[in-house]
Order: structure tokens, then C-alpha cells, then sequence
């Protein structure tokens, strides 16, 4: 139990299903709570679209730079090296053989691309975080195995202890937990 | 309807699930999870770790005397010299293919059965790339040197040459290598984090959770996860294709007879997955036997496997005549006295032996009742695996012995430290994989409970 000392990062309830989880997220979303996350043992889309994450997001846009910087560096480390800094005649072929330049730009294109996605995925999920608030809860370690929960976080406008923590009795049957930051 | 191949289109009720009925959330994580928290390994680990391990030790040996005396110790010489060594390393490349494309290629055509399949497979994946690796290096001659490959500023003022095959081939393993590392990575951290909340041992606890890195389920996160995923199997579907087809660049741009065809990168692209798919048949019916995984990895799989690799036999088979075809209609005499050599020649019996592996074989996997013989398809796959072996003897070894004058032509001899190597290699493969299975979960947890049918969300209309 928390005291008046410790910040109260949140209330969050707990399901064992992800039909319900999804519906009680939907219907936080239409009570009007906007800082909140739902935590589950695999993905589900519906419970993303009803948090309010409708967009793919940055990480496609990043990807896309990635590989486009990937391209041109291998490119221009090839052309930089044969043409410019190392330029050798072999039978009065061109210096810019671009054909044979190919195979290592298209490598350096999904190399940088792919860095980009990994690390942008974590960077944009704020990973690696060893501590969180939702680890404070014992149960939550059923998190990564069969149980489903919501937790609406304190800084939301719209959040008030006694209020919220009615509604969220109404969304479930089980247990409401003070989640301490 | 279990004996005849289904035709494309066929109701999707057909299909016998994907897991057994049955299974919870709770019970598919605590039946993968518990492998690897469970306390101890089975004998039958520790004895099969053991072999593999003497062998890794064999390889260590053979790398040592071989830094020691150089490559005089293998059976290389004028004319032959790739023996063994690119063999090997094509071979081995070969097989990381399937682990790629069962993870990228089958997730992006939405075919769910790869779920239980996947994870190891990566693993399969790596750990092929990693003996591939070390062939192409402990090849040079002077390995220390093997860093001259990269481009790097130096005191020489020297660059590589970026229009050499072996360079491109540096690039692509190398890429192939890290990509497959973060492909398989990325889908280990929410089971890492399974793990991390399951290990009752503490130092299992902390080195879980670090792997993890405090990953918590987020349905954000989830959401990021996803698309990092999906844009991952798309660049590494092309990158798949890239690296083998660049493999097989280093034979069709030289001038040797029987490797300047234009039909090797989809002929190499075609073997790899077809020696890949053998191998991870070959890791998975042992796999679910001892670890009592039917229900997960069931007899669907192993058919879908079979069905693959019957298709791609029959791609590699049309290579094998392309090339006959080829060095016919070209009307060049080095082209038509190379496959004449090919098929008569002193190894003449590698060639047959290859069609026997890989033409003749998988034909009895156009029957129902042998896709669906479990020990039949471990015998198959391992024959695969041998003809894929022995086309890559073929096309490197009958090539180099007899290319353009009859006085340079002469005999390859494998030595005892040829095959040491290959062995060892062997070795270092298999103690990998005991190691990924001892300490990682074999089967993706998460995406397993997603395939369940209690993840199905109940009532919803897609906004």
C-alpha cells in the first residue's frame, strides 16, 4: 500500500482476457483518460487502436532515412575510393564502374536500414529501462505470461485517486492496484 | 485430404490447427518456458553436448596446426584451390537461408505456421553463418590479415577492390550475419522478459532481465514491436536473396568453365533454401521428440516443410539442366567438354550421386503417406543435406580440375585436416544449437499465444 509519501504513478487493473482489456481500454479512452498504456503478454492491434495509436509512427520514416543513408555512403565509399582517392586504369575501363558497386551499396542499404529499425524501435520504446513504475507490482509479473493490464497513469488531467479508482472497478472484477513510482 | 497435395485456394478449414487443443496462455508459456528454467539438462543433452563439444575441440586443433603449417595441409593445390574450404562455406550459407526465410519471407506472406518453427531456425540461421564464416577466412592463407578486406584508412594509402566479388562477399555475409543477429534478437526480448518474471534463480533473473532490457508488455511498445518486425522481414527477405546470389557471383564472374552461366543466383538462391529447409527438418523432429513438442511443432509442419522442400528441389533439379542445356547450346567447346567431364569424367560418380540425392529423392515426398512419415523425413532430409553438399563439390572441384588446357588439369584430394575441418564444424553447429536450447526458449512464446485461440478478441469491428 502506498502512503502519502510516495508518489502514486497510477491505478491499474488486471484481466485475464484480451477481449476485456480491450473493451475496458475503449471505454477509459471514451471517459476521456489519455495517459495510459495497456500491457500484454503478446501484441494485440485492437488494444493499440483502442489506447488511441492509430498512426504506424516515426520508425517507418527512420527506416527510410536509414537506408537511404546506408545507400549513399556505401555508394560513395566505393566511388570516393575507385574514382577519387584511388583511382587505378585497368584496360581503359571506366572509374566509375557503377554496375560493380551495386552488390555493396545494396548491402550497406539494408544493413543501415535494418540498425535503424532495431535501434529505433528501442529508442522510441525508451529500452533498455531496467526500472519501472508497473514493476513495482508484484502481479504484474503475469504480465509476460496470461494476465492483461491497464493502468491509467497519475499525470493524466483527468485523474483523481478516488474517482478513478471507481472507475475502474466498474471496468473489471478484479483487483484495482496502486501502482507506486 | 492428408494424403494429397492441397491445391492453392483449398478452405481454410482443411487445416489441422496449428497447436494441439488445449493449450492456455499460462501452459504454452510454462511448457517452453520450463525447458530452460527447468533444473539441469537430460543425459541425452549433456552426451550429445559432449560429442559436440569434442568435436568443436577438433576444430580448434585443426585451425591451429593449420596457422601453423598453412594451407599445405589441405588437399589444395594448382589447379584446385578451393577445395573444401568454399565448399564448406557455401554449403554452410546455404543452410543459414531457410532460417531467413521462414522467419522474414513466411511472415510476410502471412503464413502462421512458421510460429513454432521460426525461433530455431534463426538460431539455425546464425549458427550456420557463423561456421560459414570461418572458411572463407581460415582459406586466406594468413588470416591475421583478413581485415584487409574492409576498407579502412591505412598507412598503405590502399582501398580494396570494390569490384571483386570476394569484397561483395565480405559485405554480404558480414550484413547477412548482423541482420540475422538483430532479427533474432529483436524476437527474443519479450520472451526474455517471460523468462526474467518466470526464473526462480536469481542470477537467472538478472541476466534474463538484462537481456530483456526492462521490457514490460506495452501495448506501445507492442505497436512499435510490430512494425519494427514487419520492416525487418522486408529488408530481409531481399538481403536473403542478395547474399547467396552474391555467393554465387564469385563462381559466374570468373571465366572457368561451367560457373559463367547466368542461371547461378537463382539456382543458388533455389539450393540454399532447399539444403536450409533440410537441415531445419533435420534439427526439428529430433527437437520435438525428446522435448515432447508434437504438440507444437505437429505434423503439419513437418508436411509444409516437406512440401518446400520438394518445391525447391524441383527449382534446383531445373538448374542442373539449365546448366547441361547451357553448356550444349552455347556451342563452346570448354562449356561442352565441362559437362561431358562433369558427367564421365574421374568425378563423374560426385555428379550422380548428386542427381541421385537431390533429383531422385524428394520425388517420394510427392506422396502424402511419406510427408507424413516422420522418420522417412529425417532420412530424406539428411540425404538432402548430402547431395547439397556434393552439387557444391561438383561445381567447385570438376570445374577447377579440368578447365581450358589438358596440361594444367589435375586431381583434388581431400587431406585428413579437410575434414577435420568439416567436422569440426559440424561440431560447432550442433554444440550451438545445445547451448541455444539449454539456455534460450527454442519455440517464440509470445507468438505462440498469440496463434491460440483465446488471443482471438472477441466482438470487434476494425475502425
Amino acid at each position: 500500500m502506498s502512503t502519502p509519501e510516495t508518489p502514486l504513478y497510477g491505478l491499474m487493473v488486471e484481466f485475464t482476457d484480451p477481449t476485456s482489456i480491450v473493451a475496458a481500454a475503449r471505454k477509459a479512452y471514451e471517459a476521456g483518460y489519455r495517459n495510459m498504456d495497456g500491457y500484454a503478454p503478446f501484441p494485440i492491434a485492437e488494444l493499440g487502436e483502442a489506447l488511441g495509436h492509430h498512426t504506424r509512427g516515426r520508425l517507418p520514416r527512420l527506416v527510410f532515412a536509414g537506408g537511404l543513408a546506408g545507400c549513399l555512403a556505401g555508394f560513395g565509399l566505393q566511388y570516393w575510393c575507385s574514382v577519387i582517392d584511388y583511382p587505378l586504369n585497368i584496360g581503359g575501363r571506366p572509374l566509375n564502374s557503377w554496375p560493380s558497386f551495386i552488390p555493396i551499396t545494396f548491402e550497406m542499404t539494408i544493413l543501415v536500414a535494418s540498425l535503424a529499425a532495431v535501434l529505433g524501435m528501442l529508442a522510441l520504446n525508451g529500452l533498455p529501462r531496467p526500472y519501472h513504475p508497473v514493476f513495482n507490482v508484484p502481479e504484474f509479473r503475469l504480465a509476460s505470461r496470461d494476465h492483461f493490464f491497464l493502468c491509467i497513469e497519475a499525470k493524466d488531467a483527468k485523474f483523481e485517486a478516488t474517482a478513478t479508482r471507481r472507475f475502474l472497478e466498474s471496468l473489471s472484477p478484479g483487483h484495482v492496484y496502486e501502482v507506486e513510482s | 485430404m492428408e494424403t494429397e497435395p492441397r491445391p492453392a485456394g483449398a478452405p481454410q478449414n482443411f487445416e489441422p490447427p496449428l497447436v494441439a487443443p488445449g493449450y492456455s496462455f499460462a501452459t504454452v508459456t510454462d511448457k517452453i518456458g520450463s525447458i530452460v528454467l527447468g533444473r539441469g539438462a537430460p543425459m541425452g543433452w549433456w552426451i550429445g553436448f559432449g560429442i559436440s563439444f569434442a568435436l568443436v575441440m577438433g576444430l580448434m586443433l585443426s585451425i591451429a596446426y593449420l596457422l601453423a603449417r598453412g594451407v599445405g595441409i589441405w588437399g589444395v593445390n594448382a589447379p584446385v584451390g578451393w577445395g573444401f574450404a568454399i565448399i564448406n562455406f557455401v554449403w554452410w550459407i546455404g543452410i543459414g537461408h531457410a532460417g531467413t526465410l521462414i522467419s522474414a519471407i513466411l511472415l510476410l506472406l502471412r503464413q502462421g505456421w512458421r510460429t513454432s518453427i521460426n525461433r530455431f531456425a534463426e538460431a539455425m540461421t546464425l549458427f550456420a553463418v557463423a561456421c560459414a564464416g570461418i572458411f572463407p577466412l581460415i582459406h586466406m592463407g594468413r588470416p591475421w590479415l583478413a581485415y584487409w578486406l574492409t576498407p579502412y584508412p591505412n598507412t598503405m594509402g590502399l582501398w580494396p577492390n570494390f569490384r571483386s566479388p570476394l569484397v561483395w562477399d565480405v559485405f554480404a555475409v558480414s550484413t547477412y550475419a548482423i541482420v540475422s543477429a538483430l532479427f533474432w534478437f529483436v524476437g527474443l526480448i519479450p520472451d526474455l522478459a517471460t523468462l526474467r518474471d518466470r526464473a526462480k534463480n536469481r542470477s537467472a533473473r538478472i541476466a534474463y532481465g538484462m537481456l530483456a532490457m526492462g521490457w514490460r508488455g506495452s501495448a506501445a511498445h507492442w505497436h512499435r514491436y510490430e512494425v519494427a518486425s514487419l520492416l525487418l522481414a522486408g529488408l530481409a527477405t531481399p538481403l536473403v536473396v542478395s547474399v547467396h546470389t552474391v555467393v554465387s557471383f564469385d563462381f559466374t564472374i570468373g571465366i572457368i568453365p561451367g560457373w559463367h552461366a547466368t542461371i547461378f543466383p537463382p539456382y543458388f538462391v533455389a539450393g540454399a533454401i532447399y539444403a536450409g529447409f533440410a537441415m531445419v527438418l533435420l534439427i526439428a523432429i529430433p527437437l520435438r521428440a525428446v522435448y515432447g513438442l508434437q504438440d507444437f511443432i505437429t505434423l503439419r509442419h513437418l508436411r509444409n516443410m516437406a512440401k518446400v522442400l520438394l518445391a525447391t528441389s524441383m527449382i534446383v533439379c531445373y538448374g542442373y539442366l539449365m546448366e547441361a542445356f547451357f553448356a550444349w547450346y552455347s556451342g563452346n567447346p570448354y562449356e561442352q567438354s565441362m559437362i561431358l567431364n562433369r558427367m564421365t569424367g574421374p568425378y563423374g560418380w560426385a555428379y550422380w550421386s548428386l542427381l541421385a540425392c537431390n533429383l531422385v529423392t524428394p520425388q517420394l515426398l510427392w506422396f502424402g503417406r511419406v510427408r507424413s512419415c516422420v522418420p522417412m523425413l529425417f532420412v530424406i532430409s539428411l540425404i538432402v543435406s548430402m547431395g547439397m553438399w556434393l552439387e557444391r563439390f561438383v561445381i567447385v572441384v570438376t570445374s577447377l580440375s579440368r578447365d581450358f588446357l589438358p596440361s594444367s588439369w589435375g586431381m583434388y584430394y581431400p587431406t585428413f585436416w579437410d575434414w577435420s575441418t568439416f567436422l569440426g564444424t559440424l561440431g560447432l553447429f550442433v554444440m550451438l544449437l545445445f547451448l541455444f536450447i539449454r539456455f534460450l526458449p527454442m519455440i517464440s512464446i509470445f507468438e505462440m499465444r498469440a496463434i491460440l485461440p483465446e488471443a482471438e478478441v472477441e466482438g470487434h469491428v476494425h475502425s
